[in-house]
């Protein structure tokens, strides 16, 4: 298991060191400085082995964090556990930065000592520790709250507590995806993916029953099969607008939840049903590759002009309803490391050559669907005598759409909380869908 | 430290303070100032100054002279300052172990403290102290939180007894606290489940033959019930215990997998990783034409493929270990190529990783998308990462054979980049694919041999030198290219400095008139000049070869090659399997068993897949081995070592393999079948079909003397129906159900493939409709193709011989395996060997000839005429002296005597008669051997009595031994 945790900053001092177990000594900490943090070249691997013992690290900003073990432990677990333990910090007290660690160091070592206990993580949810780990001092408990406590953070649903009231019931669905990209110049898609989340915010009374339905293929056609029982329920005010229409459902080729959901009854039945944290959580991500919109297609054409010119054109189709608009538009157009000058002429938006980057940015506020825009630029270049051809990086775009590029749509999302008196009905529910892009590049 | 000075401006503690000003820089007389305010009356005094002090542990400051004013601030409400204080005693406890007593009484107290969480603090920080001294007192409070009302408590007890089991384990199975460990398994909270769980599997680590996690179908449904309700740790942990039971057979395996795939969408990938291992490994176990195996494989992947879309870091322990899941399984993930398509984002590490994922799935289908790729990364900035992909283009072309050509033209493009490195690599995997395709792409030397010059590496360098020297007669200035790289001999690396000698020696014999003076002048320079012993030796034996028969040393020198195999850095087949069982953790990320990296004895158990079993039979549990239940006949087979590989790759020559091998040393064992195995058996196994040995039957007069019975050679009854033991059965009248058909021992390696450069042998005897067979199992764990196979035993016994050649008919590629089944006779040339059922076998190849020996249980001679007149048996029982008689005790065998006769009949053990005296029945069988050797026996067995008396009566009396183990054997599988 972890036999220690480790927080530095920058320049490799500690910030935090909390050590698990006797195999790991305090030599560790100055290992790990000189071989990762000091090392001359680049670290090529998040696991380092230095003298038999083991080092998993992630970087945040300019603080590294790094666990220290010397069993063979579940890798897996200790990257999850980091990603986690990182969450929580900014839970707590935002940004993970120098200042703020040292700022809460003793109660980044409470948190350290409730949730790895000898290396073995144990609670870390951030609703159900702070409940009884606060800085505010500690506030004498009674001893229903005391148990409370412990039922909730060792319990069944160690996210949510009981005895939640509001007012109002109220949701909120995001469905955020991004949609990511990678095309040869002569636009053959080589490679197309979206990866989508549902986050949720809740504020609901008491322990509610959700169950969360949208058009996945499966469960279409199973009830298409199956006779229209679903249907009626189906038909909530919750269908969104998509961009694609048409598509009535969609295949997805994977998905995960939030530990919230019964996974065994997805696996059973596939259906979707939990009782959500209060507030915000992320309820499910999901992956597709089949039928996306590809809200944006990049045509370039670069000419080499003798050893010292290059002419860039690029043009941007939109490819979506008209009625639709897109925004923050940019496109990244590489310059090979030698530019000397760039001329640009684009028709719409701003484009800039940025030495400092290496590129020329292409800014656009809004575009509707089915329009296209183009850029034209001449690159002057001095002359090397490096032998070393230039690389030619993709051309990356970034946007946002305001429909799901997956054809993804909530169909309902029902809540049942049988010992209070509010119903489905009651509810006040929101859902938005906005498709971003992810890695959206396209070679040239 | 230098950290800066952070002024504290806010003097008032009601407004917002921040902590960062513990870390200022210290003064002299400032431990002296600490204690001052340690002692200090007021609260928030003393609190500041804790603070102060773990802000100087934490930066490395030796802080341990404060310790009596910190364990003073002990007592107290304030449980921010309390941890503070806890905190510290973990750190400086073992230093002080003296004063670390003091702090004993508070522990003690805080246990019983009303409030649940200040009693979990307590235990939890009590076995972090590692003092010898305060674990005594530990004990007590330990076991009261252990049955702790409150669930928050027990399972900070449950994880504090592995903490108290790491600094002393006597005194944890002393006190009975594994018991009670045991018993938090079945509790009803599912996050004490899982730690007792983790605690339960890192304790049950350092006791690899501790029954300590006893795993068994119930447990297993508490744990698969826990699976769904504790935090995602807690399934971790639940998981990868799981991945140490092996079901008992594929229906358990089949459910248990069916319970364990809804945690393929759990969105914690350590989840979906560990709960792949149990799915990886219970696999095994499934038949292959079972639809749930197909759907099971179907649902592997898309969770796999999601794992790349996690934080780089997961990915990259994704992809290591996807790495290993698609050299075992590639069906699993082999229409996913696009996904490992790298993005020019992903940090080098995730790159690299991508890029081998690739080069594995690369098939016809795909090849076309993959070379496109490797064409576009060949032209990135990180060196490595262009080397790389420049290799996958040659392995791509090895692999793929109708892509061969395409590669060698990107190849080419590539070297007309000049960029250094690019070309030297491309050079290096040319040659690769000179040797996996001879003849067929020699026309690109002259691009190669223009760029010579750029050449700086050894590997490079070695690689052109090579081709230089093989194509010899169309490179028209060979000879001075060669001559180039002799004028630095000295300087060049080894590498480069064996591959000249054998280039130029090969340029000579090819053009002997021009190249004489060269020849002689790398020799001397090899021979004369250097140090280096290999590079001697091999100079040596070339000088010789040329100078005594030149002919020969043209045979010798320019021998065909075999070609190269396709996948050159396959992870080893043993080793493969071990990381499978530890997918997920760090085993799997390096690719290297736990044992390789992991101190003490932790970790250093070998893991293994289960074996594919049909319902019912049992499996050995994977900790175990091999080891058989106690059967003798079973005794791991001892191997003759051979000296196959004299020559080994000593030159380097390319040659074909030894076709002659040396004696094998003698054995113990045996006196007499060493020089036979050699003699005639070596020679009838160099022919192309072993022809079977007829003459010298069973009946020689050595043998009879030897066993003093009758010789009448009875050849095994071919036409014995299996049905006979059916009618027989009723003819008993104890209806006990069907008879189990011959008893068969679970099959065991014989032959490991470390000693038998790659082939691995495992099998065991049957006997069928009364034919006797060696069942076995052939595995090429090598890399390279293996033919030609031939067996042939030494004599033995009871004659054993081989009734047919060995029907290995198409040629076994690299892991694959066959199944073949030997007919035996009895009829072959016999020898008494000790034990009386040691064979000794030599298997073909084209590789080389191996050697073994195994035990064959002696039942399989039992012939199925064996069932003796009541009158004869009694008269021969009689007639036999009662010093031939023998008595064994089968112990722990619960069968009644009906059902006892009818498994013994399925081995052709027959019931004669029943008796039953004062309660106790008495069996009398007869069973006669293939040779003709009749064995009587009595069997008596008491109901309620677990243990059997047998005794044996045969006038050939060495054989009792091996009945009674046939005895045993039987009745207890």
């Amino acid at each position: 298991m972890i036999g220690g945790l480790f927080i530095y900053n920058h320049k490799g001092e500690v910030l935090i060191s909390r050590v698990y177990r006797d195999d790991i000594g305090r030599n560790a900490v100055d290992a790990f400085r000189v071989n990762v943090i000091h090392a001359r070249q680049q670290v090529r691997s998040p696991v380092t082995n230095i003298a038999r013992t083991s080092f998993f690290h992630v970087k945040r900003s300019n603080i590294w964090l790094a666990a220290v073990t010397k069993q063979n432990v579940n890798a897996a677990m200790v990257f999850e556990f980091l990603y986690k333990m990182c969450d929580v910090m900014t839970a707590y007290f935002g940004k993970i930065s120098e200042e703020n660690i040292k700022n809460n160091f003793v109660l980044i070592y409470e948190l350290l000592d409730e949730i790895l206990d000898f290396g073995y993580p144990q609670n870390s949810e951030t609703g159900a520790l702070k409940t009884f780990i606060t800085q505010t001092g500690i506030k004498s408990q009674s001893k229903e709250e005391q148990s409370q406590i412990t039922s909730q953070v060792t319990g069944q649903i160690g996210w949510r507590r009981e005895g939640i009231k509001y007012r109002r019931n109220e949701l909120f669905l995001d469905v955020l995806e991004s949609v990511n990209l990678l095309m040869s110049p002569q636009g053959q898609v080589l490679s197309a993916h979206v990866s989508g989340r549902v986050v949720m915010k809740s504020y609901l009374s008491g322990m509610p029953e959700c169950k969360f339905g949208m058009n996945d293929k499966i469960v279409i056609d199973k009830q298409g099969k199956g006779g229209a029982t679903e249907e009626a329920a189906g038909k909530s005010d919750l269908g969104g607008s998509g961009g694609g229409g048409g598509k009535q459902s969609i295949a997805i080729d994977d998905c995960t939840f939030h530990q919230c959901v019964r996974l065994s009854k997805f696996d059973a039945e596939r259906s979707i049903s939990f009782i959500p944290p209060d507030g915000e959580c992320e309820l499910m991500r999901y992956r597709t590759t089949k039928d996306i919109i590809l809200p944006f297609r990049v045509i370039p054409l670069v000419r080499e002009v003798g050893r010292t010119k290059l002419e860039v054109k690029v043009v941007i189709k939109s490819n979506f309803k008209p009625s639709l608009l897109a925004q923050k538009i940019e496109v990244r157009i590489p310059t090979p490391l030698n530019t000397s000058g760039v001329q640009v002429i684009c028709m719409k938006g701003k484009a800039k050559y940025k030495a400092s980057e290496n590129a020329i940015v292409w800014k656009i506020k809004r575009m509707a669907g089915m329009k296209e825009s183009q850029i034209s630029a001449e690159i002057e270049l001095l002359p090397t005598n490096d032998k070393k051809k230039w690389a030619r990086p993709p051309i990356s775009m970034n946007f946002e759409v305001p429909f799901a590029p997956s054809g993804l749509k909530v169909r309902y999302l029902k809540v049942f909380e049988p010992k209070l008196n509010y119903s489905d009905h009651d509810v006040i529910k929101w859902v938005r869908y906005i498709g971003r892009s992810g890695i959206y590049e396209t070679r040239c | 430290m230098e950290w800066a000075n952070q002024l504290c401006e806010n003097r008032q503690f009601g407004s917002k303070m921040t902590d960062s000003k513990y870390f200022t820089t210290t003064k002299k007389g400032e431990i002296f100032e600490l204690k001052a305010e340690l002692n200090s009356d007021k609260k928030e005094k003393k609190k500041e100054a804790v603070k102060k002090v773990i802000a100087s542990m934490t930066v490395g400051k030796d802080v341990s002279a404060l310790f009596p004013d910190v364990v003073n601030c002990m007592q107290t409400d304030n449980l921010e300052l309390k941890k503070l204080v806890y905190l510290y005693l973990m750190n400086y406890a073992k230093s002080q172990p003296d004063m670390a007593i003091m702090a004993v009484n508070t522990f003690v107290k805080d246990c019983e403290d009303a409030n649940p969480l200040i009693r979990a603090l307590a235990v939890r920080t009590m076995g972090c102290i590692r003092v010898d001294k305060i674990t005594e007192y530990l004990c007590e409070p330990l076991r009261k939180c252990l049955k702790d009302e409150d669930p928050y408590v027990r399972k900070t007890a449950a994880v504090c007894v592995a903490k108290l089991h790491d600094i002393n384990a006597q005194l944890v199975e002393d006190q009975g606290f594994l018991d009670t460990l045991k018993d938090l398994i079945s509790d009803s909270n599912p996050m004490v489940v899982a730690n007792a769980v983790a605690a339960l599997s890192e304790i049950a680590e350092s006791h690899p033959n501790s029954n300590l996690l006893d795993l068994n179908p119930q447990s297993i449904n508490k744990l698969l019930t826990a699976l769904n309700e504790c935090t995602e740790w807690g399934q971790i942990f639940i998981l990868d215990c799981l991945a140490n039971y092996t079901p008992r057979d594929d229906r358990e395996s089949q459910s248990i997998c069916e319970r364990v795939t809804p945690r393929l969408s759990h969105a914690n990938s350590a989840v979906v990783l560990s709960a792949v291992k149990v799915l990886m490994k219970f696999m095994e176990m499934l038949p292959k034409d079972l639809d749930y195996y197909g759907t099971l494989l179907k649902k592997l992947a898309p969770p796999l493929v999601t794992l790349l879309s996690a934080e780089p870091e997961l990915q990259y322990v994704a992809l290591r270990n996807i790495n290993l899941i698609v050299q075992k399984r590639p069906e699993i993930l082999k229409h996913e190529m696009k996904v490992f398509f790298v993005k020019y984002n992903d940090p080098i590490y995730v790159k690299l990783e991508k890029l081998d994922i690739m080069i594995r799935l690369a098939s016809q289908a795909n090849i076309a998308q993959v070379l496109a790729e490797l064409k576009e990364y060949a032209t990135e900035v990180d060196v490595d990462f262009v080397r790389k992909a420049v290799r996958a283009i040659g392995r791509c072309a090895i692999k793929v054979e109708q892509s061969a050509e395409r590669c060698v033209s990107t190849l080419l493009d590539l070297i007309q980049t000049k960029v250094n490195y690019v070309v030297q690599e491309a050079i290096v995997v040319i040659k690769d694919i000179f040797r996996k395709y001879p003849n067929k792409y020699e026309s690109v030397i002259a691009t190669l041999c223009e760029n010579l010059d750029s050449l700086d590496e050894p590997e490079a360098r070695a690689a052109m030198i090579w081709i230089v020297g093989e194509y010899a007669e169309r490179i028209d200035n060979a000879d001075e290219l060669l001559e180039s790289f002799l004028e630095g001999f000295h300087d060049e690396s080894t590498q480069v400095q064996l591959q000249l000698l054998t280039a130029i020696v090969k340029l000579f014999l090819k053009k002997p008139t021009e190249t004489q003076e060269l020849v002689q002048q790398v020799l001397s320079l090899a021979t004369q000049d250097s140090d280096n012993p290999d590079l001697r030796d091999r100079g040596y034996i070339y000088w010789r070869l040329l100078s005594t028969d030149p002919v020969a040393a043209k045979e010798v020198v320019l021998a065909e090659k075999p070609l190269i195999s396709e996948e050159t850095d396959l992870i080893e087949p043993t080793l493969l399997e071990e990381l499978i069982c530890h997918i997920g953790t760090l085993a799997s990320v390096y690719h290297k068993p736990p044992s390789a990296f992991v101190e003490g004895s932790r970790g250093v158990m070998h893991k293994r897949l289960p074996a594919r079993t049909g319902s019912g039979e049992s499996t050995e549990s994977p900790d175990v081995g091999t080891a058989a239940g106690g059967s003798a006949p079973e005794a791991a087979p001892s191997i003759i070592p051979s000296q196959g590989d004299l020559l080994g790759d000593l030159l380097n020559l390319d040659m074909a393999p030894p076709t002659t091998t040396g004696p094998p040393p003698p054995n113990t064992g045996m006196q007499m079948g060493g020089m036979d195995l050699l003699g005639g058996g070596l020679d009838s196994l160099m022919g192309d079909e072993s022809e079977p040995l007829g003459g010298d039957i069973g009946g020689s007069p050595a043998m009879g003397a030897g066993f003093g019975a009758a010789p009448a050679v009875m050849p095994a009854s071919l036409n014995a129906p299996v049905g006979g033991g059916l009618g027989d059965l009723f003819d008993l009248g104890g209806g006990v159900g069907m008879p189990m058909g011959a008893y068969i021992p679970p099959k065991t390696v014989w032959l490991p493939a470390m000693k038998a450069k790659g082939l691995e042998i495992s099998g065991t005897f049957a006997r069928r409709a009364g034919v006797i067979q060696m069942e076995l199992i052939l595995t090429n764990k090598a890399m390279s193709v293996m033919t030609d196979f031939a067996i042939q035993f030494n004599r033995n016994s009871f004659g054993l011989a081989p009734a047919g050649p060995l029907q290995v008919l198409t040629p076994l590629g690299p892991n694959q395996t066959i199944e073949v089944s030997l007919p035996l006779s009895t009829v072959g040339p016999v020898m008494k060997m000790d034990p009386l059922n040691n064979l000794q076998v030599a298997v073909k190849n084209n590789i080389d000839v191996f050697y073994f020996s195994c035990q064959y249980p002696i039942s399989m001679l039992f012939v199925e005429d064996g069932k003796m007149e009541r009158q004869v048996f009694l008269a021969t029982w009689k007639d036999i002296p009662n010093d031939n008689e023998s008595q064994f005790q089968i112990k722990d065998c619960h069968l009644n005597s009906d059902a006892a006769s009818s498994k013994l009949q399925g081995s052709n053990i027959f019931t004669i008669a029943k008796r039953t005296v004062e309660g106790q029945d008495m069996l009398y069988m007869s069973i006669k051997l293939s040779n003709g050797i009749w064995v009587l026996a009595e069997l008596r067995v008491q109901a309620g009595n677990p243990n059997y008396t047998i005794s044996l009566k045969c006038r050939a009396p060495e054989v009792s031994q091996c009945v009674f183990q046939c005895y045993e054997a039987v009745l207890k599988n």
